[in-house]
């Protein structure tokens, strides 16, 4: 059992979601939040090692150039921590293999299944099997969105929530997988753990704007079968506080934000099982 | 090798690039495409192997779960049929973000760096299906998908192109082989030779400032001083640019600086004005601080990049909004991005540099419905507007900074310059290693280093309308392109040298490049030393003088203790982020520039900085009349309503909106949209800096330029006082709101060019007198500002001015955000409440341009009946009285009721005699009358008591009540029922008109 939960928040190269995410990750329970540069894991100043929860911040890694995550991605299976020849995907491999958590909020998403973190089906998660790519509506829109938790789904983060509302800022959130087979097995496997729905049916829906980038099934984001891995393109972050709620003026709110019980979720299960 | 790798999405998927770039020439060039697909072109000049080239193309460029790759024509490979394909990609030497992305990437995965004769290029391939003409391919390349002034083009026929088996390669490299020669210009030569010089070089120096240049020269110390550096009585072209560029109506604001006769011609007097700028911008600011005494919360005003107050006892806030016109007029994605981004490197730059909070912008273009033929040159208001539109998303939501407050404003005066303003906000501790944040200053013997991106022909001249055609390897040199991840590693990396104080001081490079970023920090110290040869360059061939006046983006430059050089280079190092040492600050009160070791420059900081004489110049005033607008005999309310909140200056803006990320950083209270389905126009931006707080920032702005036809005195008081009332509207606190004064101008010289030059300097003498005066009235303090005087159109006889324009900008202080207020009515039974007189004040309004006239009654603000309100309200909103709160502006009363109730889609019954007013005796004009200071309040109902009691003698009006029915009804002055509309319709017309 964790007695100290330590939370590592990556930044660096268009990154921009730093500073709400450690603050999430405080509101959650952590005991120590960090928040490194690439440069500073690469230069060995921090190593995933010593962290139990690792955070992907939403942004615009490389700016989105060659596509969102895409040369982030690039840059963990290739760049080399100075001195040696380990490579941060190697950190990053021992980190998933010592049963550790890792959350990726939108740019993050990205870069997981660009990486191929994500969906890992058996253990593998360097071969990418889905992806995130243009919405339908062809712009990035910053937009509220109600989703759904799918209770069956063996995530960590979202155990014992049902509905959310967070806001969405992307222009690339539309899951694709590489074949059918890829997606039947994401869903049988439920690790679409959240989705978009229509606010009057509860249901999920492709509907614009409901569901603002076209995903099939309104999937807006999935875990790996471990449910320790997970990634989403709706931002938690963003709604720490009642204030950050576009309607809290007009309605009764409490004053934690949704956002922060996804990571309670994670600094619980870390204190728990690690 | 020279190779292509193509890459497109799988034709399984749509191309929603492809599909809008369908739609656009569909609907803007009326012509018939059935679809477009999209194919991303890498072409590739580098020392690898086949394989290395084939990895590049599986790996870094491209998804394989989405996309196909292909090293051949792609569009083959797919055995796509369809009928044109053009190809755009972009002129060499203009920035190409992905390219660079690109070669990075390649970099990685090689392990090495590329060489300097190595790069990627990046081209986009439209595959477009539809019976089209050769010339309507073209029509479609020029007009729809490249912009010739930055970008190349090919068109090719499905025939031809199988026939050829695609596209060959090409490079967009700059190919150069001048050697570094510094010119020397003799002018001891006629003042026609003087000003043909001036002229042919696109220096703007006046005949007298060349004059003076040459009497600087001919003295016999100068002479001495300059010829034991080799330098003759010639002036090199280093110390040439450099002067014109110092000297600049855009660096130096010669009008508001400049001496003044103002003759006001109605009155019959005479005055003079001896710098605009000193008499009604600083000399106010002084007051108002005078005033505050011990109080005093303006820490640096007018000195620096950006204005800098205090928000608490731990922290600083820091507000700059500049414009980017003539750049965004001549490619508006470019210059409106290199906009956004460059105002971030002022509050960056202040100081010992600021944490960036938010932005905010302002927009002014001509109808995007623009139906008239387009003058040369010029591109069409909706290309402009799209264009602006995103490069502003790009530069904002690529660098982590939310866009929280803006505006649009139609005119077809703006067709020959759309106005783009661009604010950003930042935050900074206090104190930083010990010391004043707000505070900077180098040293004799500081290190002269520049961060960033490298020094290629970007913009020099840039804000010159260029008449040169460009060949196919000269470098676009008029528009600089921004690279906002570029700028985001600097700022990461320069933040962290701030806290570990690696730096004494920093400026950013905007105008002028190194020339006026070195120059200005050497006024600290009283000269400096610099080796432009030392520079990194993006590609070679630039002349020594184009090295020190290039404006590439993405540059500071700091002064380095040499103590601390070593750390500071390390940190850069391991953060990736260029910098070099250029040379070194002294107070030998000597511009010194050296090009190989030799002095290419060299003259006294004060002949540069301070010896200029000032301009002289005179301003005519007289009232102008309009013919009054032919207001409907019984007008139908319901139908004009909906008419005024379909028109562009009141319409949703939320296609704009959305498009923005307003919330990134976690921080934001009150959005710009709002309501119950977040859709309602806020009056302006609350955000919360700090997490440990609920304290908060006010944002807003005012402007009106369609009142300075009538008086750009009351525009003036009109923007400021829209701005202040905006602020009041959410929760914003007089007791701390500073303002930022951003002045846009058609030129006010009188000369052939302009024979209403007069007039239009009076229009701007009047503008800084309301200025000084409501600035004082209200204890809002100007703490920055800029202006943009030329901004008019010329070509071919035709001359196109905008209307005079001031962004007056606002930055006050919430105490606690819990208690901020929204403008969407919110519950059934509230009370409804007008706050304010309104008056017969229709001129230059919404109401009247839609009945055809002007009118002459132009709103006028009066400060002895707002401030009071102003005060009381802030109370009421602090008390938590106020269910929701909506300022009047375009379109006045009627349509402030109207967006309060459909934004809470909630109805009201009102009786319009209720409402204070004077001398007004239509429902039509008490409705649309543009009068200031007003608002609409709701209330609680059991609260209506004590907010009557706070509010008493302000000038309050009990309306009526909000109702659960969605229908907004009044009784008329008359007494009978006026005006009934659905709230569906209204929201519908304020919604389609720009539902881009």
């Amino acid at each position: 059992m964790a007695n100290k939960v330590k939370a590592i928040v990556i930044t660096g190269y268009g990154t921009n979601c730093e500073n709400e995410m450690a603050q999430a990750c405080r509101l959650g329970g952590a005991d120590q939040v960090d928040i490194a540069h690439v440069s500073e894991l690469l230069h060995g100043e921090y190593r995933l090692d010593d962290y139990h929860f690792l955070n992907l911040p939403g942004g615009f890694l490389d700016g989105d150039d060659l596509g969102a995550g895409q040369a982030g991605a690039h840059r963990f299976r290739h760049a080399a921590i100075v001195g040696s020849d380990e490579k941060l995907q190697d950190q990053l491999l021992r980190f998933i293999n010592d049963g550790k958590l890792i959350l990726g909020v939108c740019n993050g998403f990205q870069l997981m299944v660009k990486m191929g973190l994500l969906p890992g089906f058996d253990r593998c998660y360097t071969d990418r099997q889905v992806s995130l790519t243009y919405n339908d509506s062809g712009r990035f829109e910053d937009r509220w969105v109600n989703l759904a938790v799918d209770s069956a789904s063996p995530c960590v983060f979202t155990k014992g929530l049902t509905h959310l509302y967070y806001p969405i800022r992307h222009g690339e959130g539309k899951f694709v997988a590489r074949d059918d087979a890829t997606m039947q097995q994401v869903l049988a496997n439920r690790l679409v753990a959240l989705r978009y729905i229509d606010p009057a049916t509860l249901e999920p829906t492709t509907e614009y704007p409901y569901n603002p980038n076209g995903s099939p099934d309104g999937i807006a984001g999935i875990c790996d079968p471990s449910g320790r891995l997970f990634g989403l393109m709706p931002h938690p972050e963003a709604f720490l506080h009642r204030v950050n709620h576009p309607r809290w003026t007009r309605e009764e709110l409490p004053d934690e934000g949704q956002g922060v019980a996804l990571f309670r979720n994670a600094v619980d299960f870390i204190r728990t099982n690690l | 090798m020279l190779a292509r790798i193509q890459v497109g999405l799988k034709p399984a998927f749509r191309d929603s690039f492809g599909e809008t770039t369908a739609s656009r020439i569909k609907n803007d060039l009326g012509l018939p495409v059935d679809s477009v697909r999209t194919i991303k072109v890498f072409t590739v000049e580098a020392d690898i192997t086949d394989d290395q080239l084939l990895a590049a193309a599986q790996g870094p460029y491209c998804d394989p779960v989405t996309q196909d790759y292909s090293l051949g024509p792609l569009a083959l490979d797919w055995h796509y049929d369809f009928d044109w394909l053009i190809e755009v990609g972009f002129r060499p030497g203009v920035t190409d973000n992905e390219g660079r992305t690109a070669a990075q990437a390649l970099e990685l995965m090689l392990g090495r760096k590329l060489a300097s004769h190595e790069a990627v290029y990046t081209s986009t391939q439209f595959l477009m299906c539809g019976s089209l003409s050769q010339e309507e391919a073209e029509t479609i390349a020029k007009k729809a998908l490249a912009n010739e002034l930055i970008q190349r083009f090919t068109i090719i026929s499905h025939a031809d192109f199988v026939k050829e088996g695609g596209l060959k390669p090409y490079a967009a490299k700059v190919v150069s082989e001048t050697k570094a020669v510094v010119d020397e210009v003799d002018l001891d030569v006629s003042d026609e030779e003087l000003l043909r010089i001036s002229r042919d070089g696109v220096l703007a120096l006046t005949l007298d400032e060349m004059t003076f240049i040459r009497s600087y020269l001919a003295q016999p110390e100068v002479v001495e001083q300059r010829r034991a550096h080799n330098l003759s009585t010639k002036v090199t072209d280093v110390e040439l640019e450099a002067l014109a560029q110092t000297w600049s109506e855009h660096c130096k604001h010669k009008i508001f600086s400049g001496n003044i006769e103002y003759h006001d011609l109605d009155a019959g007097t005479v005055e003079k004005v001896e710098s605009l700028f000193d008499s009604y911008i600083r000399t106010p600011t002084a007051e108002i601080r005078k005033r505050m005494g011990d109080k005093d919360w303006c820490l640096s005003v007018f000195k620096d990049n950006a204005g800098v107050i205090s928000f608490d006892n731990e922290w600083n806030v820091v507000f700059k909004v500049e414009t980017h016109n003539s750049p965004s007029a001549l490619d508006p994605y470019g210059g409106a991005l290199t906009g956004i981004v460059g105002v971030n490197r002022d509050p960056f730059g202040t100081g010992m540099g600021a944490k960036l909070l938010c932005n905010t912008n302002m927009f002014c273009f001509a109808t995007p419905f623009y139906d008239k033929e387009i003058p040369a040159r010029l591109l069409h208001p909706k290309r402009i507007q799209e264009g602006v539109r995103e490069g502003v998303e790009h530069g904002g939501n690529k660098s982590g900074i939310p866009t929280v407050n803006g505006s649009l404003y139609f005119d077809d005066r703006f067709a020959g310059k759309p106005l783009v303003f661009c604010g950003t906000v930042g935050i900074m501790p206090k104190e930083i290693n010990g010391k004043p944040s707000h505070e900077k200053m180098a040293l004799p013997g500081d290190l002269i280093v520049m961060t960033g991106g490298r020094i290629g022909k970007d913009g020099i001249h840039g804000a010159t309308f260029s008449s040169e055609e460009l060949n196919e390897n000269s470098p676009a040199t008029a528009v600089q392109i921004g690279d906002p991840i570029t700028q985001k590693k600097m700022f990461d990396c320069l933040i962290k040298a701030r806290d570990m104080g690696l730096y004494r001081c920093i400026t950013d490079n905007g105008a002028g490049g190194l020339s006026s970023s070195v120059g200005e920090m050497a006024e600290f110290t009283g000269g400096f030393e610099l080796h432009l040869d030392r520079a990194p360059l993006k590609y070679a061939g630039l002349q020594p003088w184009e090295i020190f006046l290039s404006e590439a983006q993405e540059r500071m430059t700091l002064a380095v203790p040499p103590e601390k050089i070593d750390g500071f280079m390390a940190l850069c190092r391991k953060m990736d982020v260029e910098a070099t040492l250029l040379g070194t600050f002294t107070d030998s009160g000597k511009f010194h520039c050296l090009y190989d070791g030799k002095t290419v420059a060299f003259m006294d900081m004060d002949f540069v900085y301070k010896a200029l004489p000032p301009m002289e110049m005179v301003a005519k005033w007289q009232q102008k009349s309009f013919a009054e607008p032919q207001l409907p005999a019984v007008p139908d309310l319901a139908d004009e309503l909906k008419k005024l909140l379909a028109s562009l200056n009141i319409c949703s803006k939320e296609y704009v909106v959305r498009q923005y990320d307003h919330e990134v950083q976690g921080i934001s209270v009150v959005k710009p949209l709002t309501g119950v389905a977040n859709d309602g126009p806020s009056d302006a931006a609350v955000v919360r800096p700090l997490f440990d707080s609920f304290a908060g920032l006010v944002i807003s702005h005012g402007v009106c330029p369609r009142y300075s036809d009538i008086d750009t005195y009351h525009m003036t008081a009109c923007a400021i006082d829209e701005a202040v009332r905006n602020a009041i509207s959410v929760g914003g606190s007089l007791e701390r709101m500073a303002g930022l004064d951003n002045f846009c101008w058609c030129d006010p010289i009188q000369s052939d060019k302009t024979p209403d030059g007069h007039y239009k300097l009076a229009q701007l003498v009047r503008a800084n007198r309301a200025l000084a005066h409501y600035a004082k009235a209200y204890g809002v303090p100007p703490i920055s500002g800029k202006d943009s005087m030329k901004n008019d159109y010329m070509m071919e006889g035709t001359k196109i001015s905008i209307p005079p324009t001031l962004l007056f900008s606002v930055m006050a202080k919430i105490d606690d955000v819990r208690k901020a207020v929204t403008m969407d009515a919110k519950r059934a039974g509230d009370v409804v409440y007008v706050l304010g007189t309104t008056y017969a004040e229709l001129g230059a309004s919404e109401y009247a341009v839609l009945h055809g006239g002007l009118g002459n009654a132009v709103p006028k603000v009066r400060e002895a009946d707002s401030l009071p309100r102003y005060r009381a309200l802030e109370q009421a909103i602090k008390a938590g009285l106020v269910a929701s709160c909506h300022d009047c502006s375009d379109g006045g009363l009627g349509v402030a009721l109207a967006e309060t109730a459909f934004s809470g889609n909630l109805g009201m019954d009102l009786d319009l005699r209720q409402a204070p007013r004077h001398d007004i005796h239509r429902d039509d004009v008490l409705l649309f009358s543009e009068s200031q200071s007003r608002f609409v309040v709701t209330v609680p109902a059991d609260k209506a008591a004590a907010f009557e009691a706070v509010m008493a003698d302000t000038g309050l009006g009990r309306l009526g009540t909000v109702t659960a029915e969605t229908i907004l009804q009044a009784t008329g002055l008359g007494g009978a029922p006026v005006l009934r509309a659905d709230l569906a319709e209204l929201k519908q017309a304020w919604q389609a008109t720009l539902a881009f």
